[in-house]
């Protein structure tokens, strides 16, 4: 055995790898399947050496090395004999156009969805049991028609073309539609799934949407329908031809002849097409779903009406709300300011009159005190200036500020402490920068 | 055993015993196998024998009484020994002797003495007495006394057909040392020429018979055989080639001579037909023409014409296709893909037929070799394939007792685990980030296995990484227009230049899945260049023992994966 040379590198080591001695044993192999090797050639040979050890084996051995051993040749699993009609076996090889194929062969299990490899097999088996030696063994006559009817068969399904001209007119695989009555006793699904089923073998395009069932989605049933008002068939009808004549004398007939015949397969096409969509059209109108589609869609669609009805009104209703709403408020805002308004004049005028009572106030505390002289009557000029003091301060404070002095003024009558309330109100103002200091010199 | 002979004192040959022709070979002091002409210098010796006032007629001489002595002569056989009448298909002897019932069995009704009377000779003995002419061919080409025989058969075969060869064949004065499939006795002829190595590959053994078509599915790992799948076809016969030709003739005959009517439906003509037609075929495996001259085909009208190779490739199309779709489907049947087959040894006479090998060809990779007269130079005659294989077999147990041969093809020794994935390791590819999977033992390999692989290293050595792993091949499918801009140019430079209009062919790779990781093993500081060796051994209980080491280095890593204790065939 030669070594096996591998040009592509192997991998770096990667960082921290570690085993011990170099070596991780990770996983196990897969199971191995036990199978017969051929006992043939040196290399057999040698290995048998190795194997038997000088060993005798055993019958027992045998049947237990045998037992999980992986067949190669295998027995056929679906061997069924199907019964034979007596009739069928008197066929004449003549007919074979009228022949079931699928029934002679005895696979009409199977029919359309044989394989070729089903059909070999059961032409193998028609063969063994019908082969003319085998009727003469049996006593019978050496009538070979059956058997020509099984080569026949054989000829025909085992050529894609001709088997597709045939699968087209297999009776035996079509399933006629239910009837009206028969669909509404509720075998909607059971009964028109087989029609269609059958119908789909003709289709070019695979997989075929299936009829499915009352669980099915609108999708699903619009994309069946629309499959099968769409179908795309391969059924052609050849197979019906009239007899084109083999001899080469009259041509104009065989020219007549096959012109019949293809006129006859496009009209039995045509035929077909219509055929299909009646029935699919038959099926659409007895499909509850359809109608639970339809229904639920109006349901739907009413809900919806009434819902936007609904919606509608109730928006009107909050604009009208709203406008009577906002008109009151309108109103209520009005009287309001109206009333504020009022309010504002009569306090202002209060107020002018509270600042005035008020200056009169301060003024009669300068008086009071004196005009802020110390003992004795105060000067003229004392009395200006204090007067003329306390008026700047009058003019320099607010109403506010004047009501807060006048009120500390109000109830006091001793001179001193009336100067000490001006030379701190002073000192206020003077804080807040509205008056400078020594700008009052009879309170300074 | 009572016809035992003394080892010392064999004279064994090869046997192909097909039931249109036979063969007989041996195997010359070198080693080489030399098919044995007959005494009328054929070497596919037809498997008929027919009797004509009591004179035994064998092989071509048989057969040409087809024409004249049809109930007497008896063809086609083998397949009916051993079977139970209800079980076997008369057809192919429409045109000689027919089969009847007799007891459990199958026999023919003939007249073999010069006595005016039918009598009753079973299949076995009429194996019997072809097996006798072709040992006493054997015997006087070979000037001894052919003893004994491995003798192929097809796979089929049953226990039952087997035993009733053997009993013929002994009755024949010919031990048995050996059946061995046909198949596998064509991949050893091929692997038995001085010079061929064997390798692990996929060989398909398509064999074209006479009567039937049967496909083997062979793994062959290091010349360990193991049939992965068969497919046998009745139908798919060189007997519906000729029938092919057949009809042609007959109805260019009818065409020109309506008069004289159809030769078919005479049986005498129809013989002469069959007989000639099969000369026109295998005259067309070599020449591009063919006459077809009978004289007196109907009626005492001669008849000659002549058929081009290209009629015929056109009239048999329906028949060279079914028999390559034969093959792939034994290849999916054997779960494997075109790409996995290596070789195609087309086997059976058959197979001579340029059309044939070019039908299976077309359905196959160009990586796939077709071994067949008109595909390659070196092909080994098909029709002496399993003669050969035979021969060969032969010569390397002709010196063992019967009962060491037994011994050795018991089943404990020829039932065996095969692995059911390939196992390799992980190696670096210019894009590949992840590591791809290499093989180094391919699936279906039969345990206990050792394989060594010798494996490059990053340019600069260093410490490398061994991860063993399973690997399961995977068809990569490639649509054609996504041609992707290749990266690598240089690497694939070499399309050929002629254009087939291959339209819309989608390109399929054979590429690697990584499945299970099975051992790591690190070998640190290589040299530059330097490469690493790995050997593998698996044992019938699916333990794994490795070495690991640096070309030229010493010692190395070992490293032991446990097996299943569960596996009951060791
Ligand atoms: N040179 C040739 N060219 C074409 N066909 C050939 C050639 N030689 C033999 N054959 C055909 O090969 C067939 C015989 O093949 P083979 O010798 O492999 O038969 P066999 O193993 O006895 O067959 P089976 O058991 O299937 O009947 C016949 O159909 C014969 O016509
Ligand atoms: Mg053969």
């Amino acid at each position: 055995m030669a070594n096996v040379e591998i040009s592509l590198p192997l991998p770096v080591l990667p960082e921290g790898w570690a085993g011990e001695k170099d070596f991780k044993s990770i996983g196990q192999l897969s199971q191995a399947t036990d199978r017969n090797i051929e006992p043939i050639g040196p290399h057999f040979l040698a290995y048998a050496r190795r194997k038997r050890h000088q060993r005798t084996f055993s019958e027992d051995d045998r049947i237990q090395a045998q037992a999980h051993v992986k067949q190669v040749e295998d027995e056929d699993p679906d061997d069924i004999d199907e019964p034979e009609d007596p009739l069928m076996l008197q066929r004449e090889a003549k007919d074979w156009k009228s022949q079931d194929h699928y029934a002679v062969l005895g696979i009409t299990r199977h029919r359309h969805r044989a394989t070729e490899e089903q059909i070999k097999r059961a032409h193998r088996r028609k063969v063994l049991k019908h082969h003319p030696d085998k009727k003469a063994a049996a006593g019978g006559t050496e009538d070979d028609q059956f058997f020509k009817c099984i080569q026949k068969a054989t000829e025909v399904l085992s050529d894609p073309v001709r088997r597709r001209q045939f699968d087209s007119v297999d009776e035996g695989a079509e399933v006629e539609p239910p009837s009206k009555k028969d669909t509404q006793k509720g075998n909607f699904y059971k009964l028109w799934g087989k029609v269609f089923e059958a119908e789909g073998r003709f289709s070019n395009n695979q997989p075929v949407p299936k009829l499915g069932n009352d669980k099915s989605t609108k999708e699903e049933v619009e994309h069946f329908y629309n499959f099968w008002y769409n179908f795309d068939s391969w059924r052609t009808f050849e197979y019906l031809d009239e007899d084109v004549p083999d001899d080469n004398e009259n041509r104009d007939q065989k020219r007549h002849v096959e012109r019949k015949n293809q006129a006859a397969r496009r009209k039995k096409k045509t035929e077909d097409t219509t055929r299909l969509r009646r029935l699919v059209d038959d099926a659409l109108a007895l499909d509850e779903r359809i109608k639970k589609f339809r229904q639920a869609e109006s349901a739907q669609k009413n809900k919806r009406r009434l819902e936007k009805e609904a919606e509608q009104k109730r928006l009107a209703e909050e604009a009208a709300k709203k406008k009577e709403e906002d008109a009151k408020a309108a109103a209520e805002k009005e009287a309001a300011e109206k009333a504020a308004k009022a309010d504002n004049k009569k306090s202002k005028e209060a107020a002018k009159n509270a600042a005035k009572k008020n200056k009169r106030v301060v003024r009669g505390a300068v008086k009071d005190a004196n005009y802020f002289h110390a003992s004795g009557d105060a000067p003229a000029t004392q009395i200006d200036g204090a007067l003329n003091d306390v008026d700047l301060i009058i003019t320099r404070i607010d109403n506010e500020e004047l009501a807060a002095l006048t009120s500390k003024l109000n109830t006091e009558k001793d001179a001193a402490k009336i100067k000490g309330i001006f030379q701190e109100e002073v000192k206020r103002l003077v804080g807040a920068g509205k008056v400078t200091e020594g700008e009052l010199k009879s309170l300074a | 055993m009572s016809a035992q002979t003394d080892p010392a004192q064999r004279v064994a040959i090869g046997i192909s015993f097909g039931n249109s022709y036979s063969s007989i070979a041996y195997t010359t002091g070198d080693g080489k196998s030399e098919v044995i002409a007959n005494e009328d210098g054929d070497r596919q010796i037809p498997s008929a024998l027919s009797y004509v006032e009591g004179e035994e007629l064998h092989g071509g001489q048989a057969k040409s009484q087809f024409v004249r002595n049809a109930k007497n002569t008896a063809a086609y056989f083998r397949d009916f020994l051993g079977q139970q009448f209800e079980s076997i298909d008369p057809s192919p002897c429409h045109q000689s002797a027919h089969p009847i019932q007799h007891g459990d069995g199958v026999a023919f009704g003939i007249r073999d003495t010069d006595e005016d009377k039918e009598n009753t000779v079973t299949v076995g003995d009429v194996t019997t007495r072809h097996l006798k002419r072709l040992r006493s061919s054997a015997s006087d080409y070979l000037g001894k006394d052919v003893n004994a025989a491995v003798i192929t058969v097809p796979t089929n075969f049953s226990d039952a057909q087997k035993e009733a060869l053997k009993k013929a064949s002994t009755d024949a004065g010919i031990e048995v040392l050996q059946f061995i499939n046909e198949p596998t006795a064509a991949v050893l002829s091929y692997d038995a020429r001085p010079g061929a190595q064997t390798a692990d590959k996929i060989v398909v053994v398509a064999d074209l018979g006479g009567t039937r078509s049967d496909i083997a599915v062979v793994a062959s790992r290091g010349g360990i055989y193991t049939i992965l799948a068969t497919l046998h076809d009745y139908e798919v016969s060189g007997f519906k080639l000729d029938q092919v030709l057949i009809d042609y003739f007959a109805k260019e005959f009818v065409k020109k001579h309506k008069s004289a009517g159809d030769p078919r439906e005479n049986d005498r003509s129809l013989a002469k037909l069959k007989l000639e037609c099969e000369a026109v075929k295998k005259a067309l495996s070599i020449g591009t023409t063919a006459n077809f001259s009978m004289e007196s085909l109907v009626g005492g009208v001669d008849f000659t014409a002549t058929i081009n190779r290209t009629r015929y490739d056109l009239l048999g199309s329906k028949l060279f296709a079914a028999f390559t779709r034969l093959v792939t489907h034994a290849v999916e049947k054997a779960h494997l893909d075109p790409l996995d087959v290596s070789e195609i040894i087309l086997a059976g006479g058959n197979s001579h037929t340029p059309k044939v090998a070019s039908a299976v060809r077309s359905a196959f990779p160009d990586s796939t070799t077709i071994l067949a007269p008109s595909t390659s130079s070196t092909a080994i005659n098909p029709s002496e394939l399993s003669v050969r294989g035979a021969a060969i077999q032969a010569s390397l147990i002709q010196e063992f007792e019967l009962e060491d041969i037994e011994q050795s093809t018991h089943p404990m020794v020829t039932v065996t685990p095969h692995l059911s994935t390939a196992v390799g390791v992980l190696c670096i590819s210019g894009d590949e980030s992840s590591g791809i999977f290499h093989p180094i033992i391919d699936a279906e390999t039969s345990l206990p296995v050792r394989r060594t692989a010798t494996i490059a290293t990053p340019r600069e050595g260093g410490d490398v990484l061994i991860k063993v792993a399973e690997g399961s091949r995977h068809i990569k499918v490639t649509k054609p227009e996504s041609k992707p801009k290749s990266e690598k140019e240089e690497a694939d430079d070499e399309d050929s230049d002629e254009d087939e209009s291959d339209e819309e062919e989608e390109l399929r790779e054979k590429t690697w899945k990584v499945g299970k990781t099975l051992s790591e093993a690190a070998i640190r500081g290589v040299k530059k260049g330097g490469k690493v060796e790995v050997q593998i051994n698996i044992g019938a209980d699916l333990s794994i023992n490795a070495i690991f080491r640096e070309v030229g280095a010493k010692g190395g890593i070992r490293g032991i994966v446990q097996g299943h204790k569960t596996n009951g065939s060791t």
